[in-house]
């Protein structure tokens, strides 16, 4: 397919939703830990229901949430409490996680809503025990460096996690979310990436968002000249971004040639579906033989076009299968891909023929209880005749590559509701105007590579390391840069790639090492083994001792005698020059407990005698 | 600019140099809300507002809702609540505002249960309950079980639901159920309680249950709402959907849900064991004194004249002795005085220790394990329906409607 955006018109908005760090939630007093699912202290279960907005309407997307009935089952923890459990009303907002997002809002040219009303937006798919998400719009209208444009910048609530299908853990529920929106100002999938690169470096900047995994989410709104706007969910990788801006666009391409293709063709969708359970009573397809109903419909001169690719693996077929699934159905059949699944050539034609198909019509069938059948076949139809129209405005999921699949239509204005629970914030312009601006990481960067001599890569690293703040400290207070940076960085990174726990290593010990290095109490080459026995849980003194039990000078004096007498022949055939390579012994011997300076005036001394006796 | 505009207005808002549209819906305090195309409302001073159109906004739809005639008939009296309320842009908080047909709307699965009859008595929120509009519930049930319902649901709000409850089960004897029922979650949240209480308390309207009870949510998951005497239940948390307990009895029943199964307990009063009744007469000089260590007796002075008084004493009934002989005068001038224990579970007993005994002695009565507030409202009652001291002494320590058990089980 074509690589020229611009000719497609490709337009693009990311939204990024950051976990905030803050000592607790959003709108309660819990702390912001995740959990294990085995940790729960409790579980229960409750069915949510669309409302109207204050105005009066139903959002689609509730709607169609509410197709089917279904029972939520949430797991407690001695970490959550009623609020997330919707037993008590919210506390108020949290001031810490405002704040953020205040100051994120000012590095990016924001101005700051006067006041600020807690919304509560709409989500009935369970992941939300109130059947909404609290929502408020801090501040409008920045621009990045880069000139993307930050339409809005939101704090939200997160959402709880699902374990599977409709069965949550509270444990994330509540934990301060930043939402940042572009306006549709983007045109290729290199800036959209670009973008999101860019936003998570201010948020990391700020050195009070979460980290991992998870922590980070970026939707992606996009369509091309003709398409439509469409929202695609949960991107966690960056580096998939463009990937995925690509496939849209790809996808969005397709289903424009397949509408044109329809039109050519004066394709058509019945209206009225068949029974043809009795069809397959017989069928070597278990899912057709056991199920109560069959309905097919027929798709006239439209043979091919539902198993045409419009994304790597997906097919127009995959889009009406998805809607189907609405209904509780685990999917569909179409002509275009049968006979498979155990379904056979004889089968197949008479399913054709009891439609009246002929060769250019294709025939899709569902297969479930009755009231699901009905449901889906309806979806069904819907879909089809959405593919005369081209793009259906959609909220996506993302699949693993890059894919996407059909999760509900785009929610509107009316799925929000004010937050009747919180009073509004004022933010005054003092509170804005004394918010202090972090150093941004790319300055850091810089910074590093300028004053402390690192290079690129490991100023990087530095620099996004959640050690930066100690790092600082500790050349601020007379350690060597390099130094410094082996500890928080270089040396850390090689003992976790041998496997070794370096989280359990607190910055305040890695400190009181480096005091000990430069205070000679302690070799820097003893650095590797003291930071793996810390690791371990050792106390650093303990560590030390360990990795470096002390050495007086006498004994080191002794050391060095025996290990010269050892080796007076060696010595005496290289002369001056055998000094490294036995300096190299003699650090093994001491581990590294004695600076190497000491050690070597002590050893040209001894060496020195070596030479001087016949 | 604020005095021209009006809910709905398109208006733009300009702030620092930046600037957004949005739909204006009202001011306070010199601050105005909009709602901008996204569905956020912010907050903006109303000087930075311009009027860029006028009010697009039209009234909610109201769907009327078609009834089975062949099913069978329950009364709605609404009263008003969190069963039924909504966001109110005057206040910014939740307040009543439904009409009793509009709880047909915001719970459709009870039009499949009965045909409903809709009787709006007040709209108001359960703390502003007064003994006359209990009085005029009363009336209302009364004239709504005589034109033929077969159960009645009365839509309270939670607070002072149980005071509501005690007080028409006094004043009520019914052969049908009367449920009350409510909601600790707002209408207007997916999450709600107001749909599963409200089909339960349908379902028990209907059912075989002959007396006033509380059905709400029986746990904090949406499987079964519990059945509570009106004379035995309180609200026992602030917020959680099962704060609705039983105090010092076994509950009368519960209902499955979604199954809507009912089952009721041995000793639930079944439908048409008692005829209709009306005795509305309360006498409202009645309170209650929760008893405090070190409580000044002068206080009780405030509460001369009073025809009859609840105490809320500690333990087992018992007041600081300090303040007996201000309780002996307030009796010797004709107020009837019921000692009550703030345990709220157990049974009142002051013939242990000698303050109880002094209290015996000038004359308090014993409340048995009335809890206090059914006390209050079981004073108000006697007292109104009594032709003699002696009657409404005989009366309280007798008893009428469940309040009392004569046998503690737990």
């Amino acid at each position: 397919m074509s690589e020229d955006y611009a000719a497609l018109g490709l337009v693009a908005g990311i939204e990024i939703h950051q976990q905030l760090n803050t000592k607790e939630k959003l709108f309660c007093r819990c702390p912001t830990i995740i959990r294990e699912a085995e940790e729960a202290n409790g579980e229960f279960f409750r069915y949510l229901r669309a409302t109207k907005s204050e105005m009066g309407e139903l959002d689609r997307a509730a709607e169609e949430e509410m197709m089917q009935v279904r029972q939520f089952r949430y797991l407690t923890y001695d970490t959550t409490c009623l609020v997330e459990n919707d037993e008590e009303p919210p506390a108020p907002m949290n001031q810490e996680a405002l704040d953020i997002v205040l100051t994120i809002a000012k590095v990016c040219g924001m101005t700051p809503v006067p006041e600020i009303h807690t919304m509560r937006k709409l989500v009935i798919d369970g992941s939300n025990t109130s059947g909404f998400q609290r929502t408020a719009l801090v501040a409008m209208n920045g621009k990045l460096p880069g000139g993307a444009e930050i339409e809005t910048v939101c704090l939200e609530e997160e959402a709880a996690q699902r374990i599977e299908d409709t069965f949550f853990s509270l444990d994330r529920l509540g934990i301060p979310l930043i939402e940042i929106t572009t306006s549709p100002c983007l045109h290729t999938p290199e800036a959209v990436q670009e973008t999101a690169a860019q936003i998570g470096m201010i948020l990391r900047s700020t050195g009070r968002v979460k980290r991992g995994l998870g922590t980070i989410r970026q939707d992606i709104n996009i369509s091309i000249r003709e398409g439509a706007r469409v929202e695609i969910k949960g991107v966690q990788e960056l580096d998939l971004i463009s990937e995925v801006v690509r496939r849209e666009a790809q996808r969005q391409v397709a289903l424009l040639e397949i509408r044109e293709e329809l039109k050519k063709r004066g394709a058509s969708i019945e209206k009225t579906p068949v029974d043809v359970t009795s069809l397959f009573s017989e069928s070597k397809s278990r899912v057709l033989k056991n199920a109560s109903m069959i309905l097919a419909i027929k798709l006239n001169k439209c043979a091919g076009l539902v198993g045409r690719e419009i994304q790597p693996g997906r097919r127009l077929g995959s889009e009406m299968s998805d809607y189907a699934k609405k209904c509780g159905v685990g999917g569909l059949f179409h002509t275009d891909e049968l006979p498979a699944y155990g379904v056979i050539e004889e089968e197949v034609v008479s399913l054709k023929a009891a439609l009246s198909a002929s060769p250019e019509d294709c025939v899709i069938i569902v297969a479930d209880k009755p009231q699901r059948c009905q449901c889906a076949i309806k979806q069904i139809i819907r879909r089809a005749e959405m593919a005369f129209e081209g793009v259906p405005k959609e909220t996506r999921k993302m699949l693993e590559g890059g894919s996407t699949a059909y999760m509900r239509p785009l929610p509107g204005a009316a799925r929000m509701y004010p937050e009747t629970d919180v009073f509004q914030v004022r933010v005054t312009p003092e509170r804005f105007a004394d918010l202090e601006i972090p150093e941004m990481i790319d300055d850091t960067i810089a910074r590093y590579m300028k004053e402390f001599g690192l290079t690129r890569e490991v100023a990087r690293q530095m620099a996004y390391s959640e050690r930066r703040s100690a790092f600082e400290e500790v050349i601020a207070s007379g350690i060597k840069p390099a130094l410094a940076e082996r500890a928080f960085n270089s040396t850390l990174r090689e003992l976790s790639r041998e496997g070794i726990l370096i989280t359990r290593i607190a910055d305040d010990d890695i400190k009181t090492i480096l005091c000990a290095i430069n205070s000679g109490d302690i070799a820097k080459e003893a650095l590797s083994p003291i930071l793996s026995a810390l690791a371990e849980g050792k106390k650093p003194e303990e560590a030390c001792e360990i990795a470096a039990p002390k050495v007086t000078e006498n004994e080191l004096t002794l050391i060095i005698e025996r290990i010269v007498t050892e080796r007076s022949d060696f010595i005496r055939e290289r002369g001056n020059a055998a000094t490294g390579p036995i300096m190299g012994v003699v650090m093994k011997e001491v581990r590294g407990s004695v600076d190497g300076k000491v050690v070597n005036q002590i050893l040209r001394e001894s060496i020195s005698r070596v030479l001087k006796t016949p | 600019m604020s005095e021209l505009l009006e809910t709905g207005d398109n208006v733009r808002c300009t702030l620092q140099g930046s600037s957004c549209e949005g739909t204006y819906i009202a001011s306070r305090n010199g601050m105005a809300t909009v709602k901008l195309t996204s569905g956020y409302n912010i907050g903006i001073p109303i000087e930075a507002l311009t009027k860029n159109g006028s009010s697009e906004m039209t009234e909610p739809k109201v769907l009327e809702v078609t009834q089975d005639k062949t099913l069978p008939c329950i009364s709605i009296v609404s009263t008003g609540g969190t069963i039924a309320s909504k966001i109110d842009y005057r206040t910014g908080a939740v307040t009543s505002q439904f009409r009793a047909t509009d709880i047909l709307n915001a719970i459709p699965g009870l039009a499949s249960l009965a045909q409903f009859r809709a009787v709006q008595l007040c709209n108001i929120l359960s703390e502003n309950m007064t003994p006359a509009i209990w009085q005029q519930l009363a009336r209302a049930i009364h004239d709504e079980i005589k034109a033929g319902a077969q159960g009645i649901l009365v839509t309270h709000g939670t607070d002072t639901m149980a005071y509501s409850a005690a007080a028409v089960s006094f004043m009520l004897k019914t052969p049908v159920p009367v449920v009350f029922v409510g909601s600790q979650r707002s209408a207007d949240r997916p999450s709600s309680d107001n749909v599963m209480n409200g089909m339960c308390a349908a379902k028990t309207a209907l059912s075989d249950l002959g007396e006033v009870v509380v059905v709400m949510h029986g746990s904090t998951s949406d499987d079964s709402c519990a059945i509570h005497r009106g004379t035995r239940v309180r609200k026992m948390h602030t917020s959680k959907r099962d704060a609705f307990q039983t105090i010092g009895q076994e509950k009368l029943g519960n209902i499955v849900y979604p199954s809507l199964e009912v089952t009721l307990s041995p000793h639930a009063i079944r439908r048409g064991a008692s005829e209709l009744i009306l005795k509305d007469n309360l006498e409202e000089k009645c309170g209650v004194v929760w008893y405090y260590p070190g409580m000044d007796p002068k206080i009780l002075s405030a509460w001369d004249g009073y025809k009859g008084i609840v105490l809320a004493g500690t333990g087992l009934g018992h007041v600081g002795t300090e303040i007996i002989s201000k309780i002996q005068d307030m009796i010797a001038s004709g107020t009837m005085v019921i000692m009550t224990s703030q345990c709220l579970h157990g049974r009142v007993c002051d013939r242990v220790y000698d303050t109880g005994r002094d209290l015996l002695s000038v004359g308090v009565i014993e409340g048995e394990d009335l809890l206090p507030e059914v006390a209050l409202v079981k004073l108000m009652w006697v007292l109104g329906n009594s032709k003699s001291q002696e009657e409404a002494r005989n009366l309280m320590t007798h008893n009428i409607a469940g309040e009392i058990s004569w046998r503690s089980a737990e």
